[in-house]
Formats: C-alpha cells, sequence, structure tokens
C-alpha cells in the first residue's frame, strides 16, 4: 500500500448526539493528523447526522483510522474516498469594495467567467459567492486577490459519492 | 437522547412511579443487578448519596480513600467477576480522579460504568465550584459517555450504559448528571437495553474465513498460538482448549491472557512479549502459521513490527474489526465472539501433535531456565529474589489463589511465575500500566470473589501511589494478602537506566517508611522478611490469616528481569541476561 499521503475525503453517517463531533477529531487530534475541512449536516435519512471531512494521509493510516471511527458507538458507518469517487463542492465568499466595481471593470469578467455571483452590492461593499471546486475557488481567489479582499472565508467540501451508500438498508435491519 | 435503542418489553416492565433522579439512578443499578459500587461522595452527587443511603441493604457502596482507588476496585470487581463494575464520584476533581482507571478499563478492555456528579444544568459553563467538562475530558478514554441534564433520561441513558459495557469487546462508560436532575421527580420505569442502532457489538463470523483459518492451521508444520484477553472476556476458555487439545498446537499468551487455560497444560508454552518466555518470543520468528485469538499486537508484544514473524501467515480471531491489521498484515481474519468462532471452528480442524515442533519450545525452555529461571527461583546467592516470593506463594496457594500485580519488575515476575489454576487469576494492568493499581483492584477482586485466595503483589513504588486504600481494607474488612517486594528502587525504570543509561539512577532510588507500621496503623496484621530461612514460615501465615494481612519482602536491590527484548529489537534478539 503507498505510504504517500493522499487526499480522502471522509464520510460518515452517525447518530445525532452531543459530543460526536468531539470524538470523531478526537480520533485525528490524537494521531496527529491535521482536518482539512469539516462540514456537518442532517443526511439524507431523518435522524441521521453526516459528517465530511478532509484530510491528507496515507491510505494505510486512512483504513485504520476508519475502523476506529466506526469503532465509536454512535457511529453508523464511515467511508472513505478518493477524488474520483465522488462529485463535490466548495463554497466561498469574498467581501470587496464597492468601488472597484467601477474602477476595475475586468472584476466583472472574472465573476462572469467564473460562474460567481453577487449576493448584495451596497455603497461600501459587495458580496460574491462562488460554489465549485477547490481549484476552481483557489483561481477565483488569486484573480480576486489582486484588488484587495476585504473579507474571504470558505466552507468545507460537501460531497456525494458516484457509488450507492446502503444506508437505508442498514438502518432497516435493525428491528425496533 | 436521539439515539435509537431496543427495549426488552420484560417482566422489568412495571407501571411507572413518580420518584427523583436521585432514587432512579439506584434504582437503575439495582435493575442491573448491581450489587456493590465504590465511590466517594460530595457536593454534586450528595442527593445520589442521600438515596444510597436509604438503599443500603439492598446495594453496599464501598468508601474508598481517593477516587481512583474507586475506579481500581471497580475494575478488580469486574476482571475476577467478568461483570460490570461501577465507580461513583462527584463533579471537578471526583470526576478527573476517575480518569486514571477509566484510561486504564479502555485499553484492557474492562467494563465500567461510572457515574459522576455535575453542577447544576444551569451553571454548565460557567466555571462553577467544582464544575469541569467530564464528558468532554473522558471521550477519549470510554467506550461511551453522555451528560443527563434531565431526570427523564436517567432510565434509558443507565440501560444503554450497561448494555455498551459489557457487550462486545466491554469497555468503560461514563455517566455525568446535573445536580439539577438529581433533584427533578419523574415518571420512573425501567427497560434493559437490548440493542443500539448505530452499534454492532459483535461482527458476523464469516465461514469462508472460518474454512481459510482452519486450512491454514491444518496444513501448517509450525503453528503457534498467541492467545490474549478476548479469550477470558468471551467466557471461551472451555473451546479454546477444545481447539488447541485438538489440534495439538503450541499456546503463548499475553499478559492479559494469563489464567484462560492452567499455567500447567501441556501446550502451554508461557508468555509472549517484552519479558516473556525465551522459546515462544524466538519461535514467533520461526512459526509457519501464528493464530492470534482475542488479542491485539501490543508493541510490547511484538517488538519490533518490521521483524515480527515476517515468515507466518498471520490467522486473527477477533472481535473487535478496528484491530485487524492495525499493527500485523492477517492473511485471514475471522471476525466475531471467540467462543462461538472456536466453537465453529473444531470441526474443521485436523487432529495433530506437531511432536518435533514442540520439541523445540521444550529445548528452549531448558536454556532460558538454566540461564534464567533457576536463578529466579532457585536463587544461590544471598538476597531473596521475586522469583522464590512467587514459588513459595504458588506452593501454598496450590495455584488456586487470583494474584492482583501492580506494574513494574515485580509484575513482569509475578506474570511470568505465577502459577494459575483457575482462569480470571492474572489481574494487573496490562495496557496502561498503571502503577497503583494493584492495591485498589485486589479489594474489588476479592469482595467479588470471596471465596477466593486473593494475593496483592506490587513494588515498593507502585504500593506507595494508592497506599491510602489501607483505610478501605480495615473499614471494609476486606481479608486481601498484601505482599510488597521491597527492593527500595523503582526496580523497572532503574533497570532500564543500568542497561540503557550508563546506571544514572535519576530519581530511582526511594526512602521508604517503615510499611509495617503503616499497616498496622490501619489494625492489619503485618510482617516483614529479609532473610530466606523466615519467607516459608511468612507466607504461611500471610496465607492462614483469616483477615487482610500485610507482608514486607525485602529482595536483593538492583536484581534484573530477563530474558528481556530490548525497546526497537526483534522478537528474536531477546536478552537472557
Amino acid at each position: 500500500m503507498s505510504t504517500e499521503n493522499k487526499q480522502f475525503t471522509v464520510s460518515i453517517y452517525t447518530e445525532n448526539n452531543i459530543g460526536l463531533l468531539n470524538r470523531i477529531s478526537a480520533i485525528f487530534q490524537r494521531r496527529h493528523m491535521n482536518i482539512e475541512s469539516l462540514n456537518t449536516s442532517p443526511s439524507e435519512i431523518e435522524g441521521v447526522s453526516r459528517f465530511t471531512l478532509v484530510v491528507n494521509i496515507t491510505e494505510s493510516q486512512m483504513k485504520k483510522v476508519i475502523g476506529q471511527i466506526e469503532k465509536q458507538v454512535e457511529v453508523i458507518k464511515a467511508y472513505y474516498h478518493t477524488e474520483g469517487e465522488i462529485i463535490y463542492q466548495e463554497s466561498c465568499i469574498f467581501k470587496m469594495k464597492s468601488d472597484l466595481l467601477f474602477d476595475e471593470r475586468q472584476i466583472q469578467n472574472i465573476i462572469k467567467e467564473s460562474n460567481a455571483r453577487i449576493v448584495t452590492v451596497n455603497k461600501q461593499f459587495f458580496v460574491i459567492e462562488k460554489s465549485g471546486r477547490k481549484e476552481e475557488i483557489d483561481l477565483l481567489y488569486r484573480e480576486l486577490n489582486v484588488f484587495g479582499i476585504m473579507q474571504f472565508t470558505r466552507s468545507g467540501r460537501v460531497a456525494v459519492t458516484k457509488d450507492e451508500m446502503k444506508i437505508s438498508t442498514m438502518l432497516e435491519a435493525f428491528q425496533h | 437522547m436521539e439515539t435509537k435503542t431496543i427495549k426488552n418489553e420484560s417482566k422489568n416492565t412495571k407501571t411507572t412511579e413518580r420518584i427523583p433522579g436521585s432514587e432512579a439512578v439506584v434504582r437503575c443499578l439495582l435493575e442491573e443487578g448491581v450489587e456493590v459500587l465504590y465511590g466517594y461522595p460530595g457536593g454534586a452527587i450528595m442527593p445520589v448519596y442521600d438515596e444510597l443511603y436509604k438503599y443500603q441493604d439492598k446495594i453496599h457502596h464501598v468508601l474508598s480513600r481517593h477516587e481512583q482507588g474507586a475506579a481500581h476496585a471497580a475494575q478488580g470487581y469486574a476482571r475476577i467477576s467478568g461483570k460490570v463494575g461501577v465507580a461513583i464520584a462527584t463533579s471537578g476533581p471526583g470526576a478527573t480522579n476517575l480518569i486514571t482507571g477509566i484510561a486504564d478499563a479502555q485499553i484492557d478492555s474492562t467494563p465500567l460504568v461510572c457515574i459522576t456528579g455535575q453542577v447544576g444544568s444551569h451553571l454548565l459553563g460557567s466555571d462553577a465550584f467544582q464544575e469541569t467538562d467530564i464528558v468532554g475530558i473522558s471521550t477519549p478514554v470510554t467506550k461511551w459517555n453522555h451528560q443527563i441534564t434531565k431526570a427523564s433520561e436517567i432510565p434509558e441513558v443507565f440501560a444503554k450504559a450497561f448494555y455498551i459495557a459489557k457487550s462486545g469487546r466491554p469497555g468503560p462508560v461514563l455517566i455525568d448528571i446535573t445536580k439539577d436532575a438529581q433533584f427533578e421527580e419523574f415518571d420512573f420505569k425501567y427497560q434493559k437495553c437490548k440493542g443500539v442502532r448505530s452499534y454492532t457489538p459483535v461482527p458476523k463470523t464469516d465461514e469462508t474465513s472460518l474454512k481459510a483459518a482452519a486450512e491454514l492451521i491444518n496444513n501448517a508444520k509450525k503453528p503457534l498460538i498467541v492467545w490474549g484477553q478476548g479469550v477470558i472476556l468471551g467466557k471461551a476458555e472451555a473451546e479454546f482448549k477444545a481447539v488447541i487439545e485438538k489440534a495439538g498446537i503450541p499456546s503463548a499468551w499475553t499478559i492479559l491472557g494469563a489464567s484462560a487455560i492452567p499455567t500447567s497444560h501441556p501446550l502451554n508454552v508461557g508468555m509472549v512479549g517484552m519479558h516473556g518466555n525465551y522459546g515462544p518470543n524466538v519461535l514467533t520468528n520461526e512459526c509457519d502459521v501464528l493464530i492470534a485469538i482475542g488479542m491485539r499486537f501490543d508493541d510490547r508484544v511484538t517488538g519490533n513490527l518490521a521483524t515480527y514473524a515476517k515468515q507466518a501467515k498471520i490467522v486473527h480471531f477477533e472481535i473487535d474489526p478496528a484491530e485487524i491489521d492495525k499493527n500485523v498484515k492477517t492473511d485471514v481474519a475471522v471476525l466475531g465472539d471467540a467462543k462461538a468462532s472456536l466453537k465453529d471452528l473444531l470441526p474443521l480442524l485436523n487432529a495433530n501433535s506437531h511432536t518435533d515442533w514442540h520439541q523445540k519450545f521444550k529445548d528452549l525452555y531448558k536454556i532460558e531456565y538454566d540461564k534464567v529461571i533457576k536463578n529466579d527461583l532457585h536463587p544461590t546467592k544471598e538476597g531473596l529474589t521475586m522469583g522464590e516470593v512467587l514459588k513459595e506463594i504458588n506452593s501454598q496457594t496450590k495455584g488456586e489463589a487470583a494474584i492482583v500485580s501492580d506494574v513494574g519488575q515485580h509484575q513482569m515476575i509475578a506474570c511470568r511465575y505465577a502459577e494459575f489454576n483457575k482462569t480470571k487469576s492474572n489481574i494487573t494492568s496490562g495496557g496502561l500500566g498503571t502503577m497503583g493499581f494493584a492495591l485498589p483492584a485486589a479489594i474489588g477482586a476479592k469482595m467479588a470473589a470471596p471465596d477466593r485466595e486473593v494475593v496483592m503483589i506490587a513494588g515498593d513504588g507502585g504500593y506507595q501511589m494508592n497506599i491510602q486504600e489501607l483505610g478501605t481494607i480495615f473499614q471494609q474488612k476486606v481479608p486481601v494478602k498484601i505482599v510488597v517486594l521491597n527492593n527500595e528502587f523503582l526496580g523497572m525504570v532503574r533497570q532500564w537506566q543500568q542497561l540503557f543509561f550508563d546506571k544514572r539512577y535519576a530519581s530511582t532510588e526511594m526512602v521508604n517508611p517503615d510499611f509495617v507500621a503503616i499497616a498496622k496503623g490501619y489494625h492489619i496484621d503485618a510482617k516483614k522478611v529479609s532473610e530466606r530461612k523466615d519467607l516459608k514460615e511468612a507466607v504461611k501465615e500471610m496465607i492462614d490469616c483469616e483477615g487482610p494481612y500485610f507482608l514486607e519482602v525485602r529482595v536483593e536491590k538492583e536484581d534484573n528481569v530477563f530474558p528481556m527484548i530490548p525497546t526497537g529489537a526483534s522478537v528474536s534478539d531477546i536478552r537472557l541476561e
């Protein structure tokens, strides 16, 4: 198995419990692994949460960590995927000076070409939102950074897999 | 609580009763069959203690002298009985003092339910008096934990806690209860938990893997079994014995696996690991199939992984999927409960005796006997050895005693030389290596198994880490036998300093108090032995004593424990001197 670090997207289906985030992040912390991005949200199943996180580690480390995550009582199932196995998006927001819209006309082209959109404009500032893959957001950042960005923030990755996950079947097997 | 659980609609189901949360806590414990719990009162847990007072004829609370002692006592209780141990403490320092015991239970898979009081829910996060985030603190060292802020949660959380602690691979759980939830009245009704939706305690055994395992074992010329505590936790001793006897496989144990089969069993070839026996360590790197049963390839067992059993096919019987391929890559993994897997394995195995292969273990034992064991058990030098004390205890208890050892040189000697006839007889802190474990653990062990002889063995260092529990022994009149092997050193650290740090004995020399006087201060009969001629009589006096007894044995100051696999070395590079 490769000993090189790779980027993995981890999807974890869990019960919706206080403290579970702590339990999961502790698994990475204990092994000195950095979580690059993290998102938690409801999943397609009522009452079941989904964590999506991104890490750069070796595949052998990844497999062991998945084992440790699944061992947690309130984790239903955990998966890891490489980029080719998922469809993912990240989202970001830029806040910029409104004057730029008029003084630097190419900004409008940048916005159009990058499929970003203007969320709001007022006299002082305007806000651009962009969803896409990591490289697209990195590119937009570089292009806008030339003009000065007042604020920038970016969301954790959200992803769905190309293959089926069969969580519902798994949960149906649990007889009440 | 959001988690979906299966409740048992049995005769336990009664109509509801309106009671306060504090009483519900005690009622939950009674519903789970708890007869004894270990703890220490304090502000945030006082309502529960008030109920323990009212219910004292039904449930026995043992006041420890420190919460760490309570946690270890609960561990000792669980380890000897196979039942869930219960410890209880107040918030803040009471709760944090439990942590070492909880961490020990986590790494040694011991079923514990720990209950902590917490400040009122309106004070959470306000840095209130004796407030600490014990759920946050205990998260990495618990199998599960939960904070209760409403009395109505108590029955479901307790049912779930006991279920999780004892099912699958056991472990500690912690329940934190705010003080207002203890006072709040609600309609109590208890239903035992029979399942948790997101939790599979025992993975399904795959028949194909079982067959593949049997095939590897049947074709092996030089098979070696290494078993761990999984055999004991899974109550699989009989199935295990049947398997090794049919297949004629030499079988070695990890520290926590000790006593699953008798020490004298002809197929028992001794202990693996850092201070284990010469034969099984060396032959780990010669066997053709290594069959691991309910063990986790701890680094103290494997030495350098890069040179560990590389020539062998690895078969791993294991209940916890996260252990598969964690440290050692397996060729065949058989998931599931040891009892069921071994029972199904038995008919697939061919009868065998592996006589020539056994001879190798015997030959290596002879070498170890001449170089190490003879001098440990039959010393000719003047100073007493730890080994001869163990030999005397073996002989006078006829191998029927449970040995509760602490951590260090004496622990390795105890594990190497104690003779066990009964399972669940080797109670020691294996994974965490917690000094101070033995004295309180022996209290719990003796209370859970009053008919058994329980002999605690500690060094002069570890003994003083929880020496205050002599107070518990005195108050509860627990007839444990306390043996301190005093070499006036933190012996294991000193050994390493001698071997790897050019004898620079940094902070390992102990200036000790009069241990006999201390024991007598607690009205415990006590004696000190410094000469060989007095040892037999002193051990006899200890065993014959009906109450607790303290025996200090002054042993050689700078003896070392051998064999030894130095850190980072291969198991086959084990040193005999």
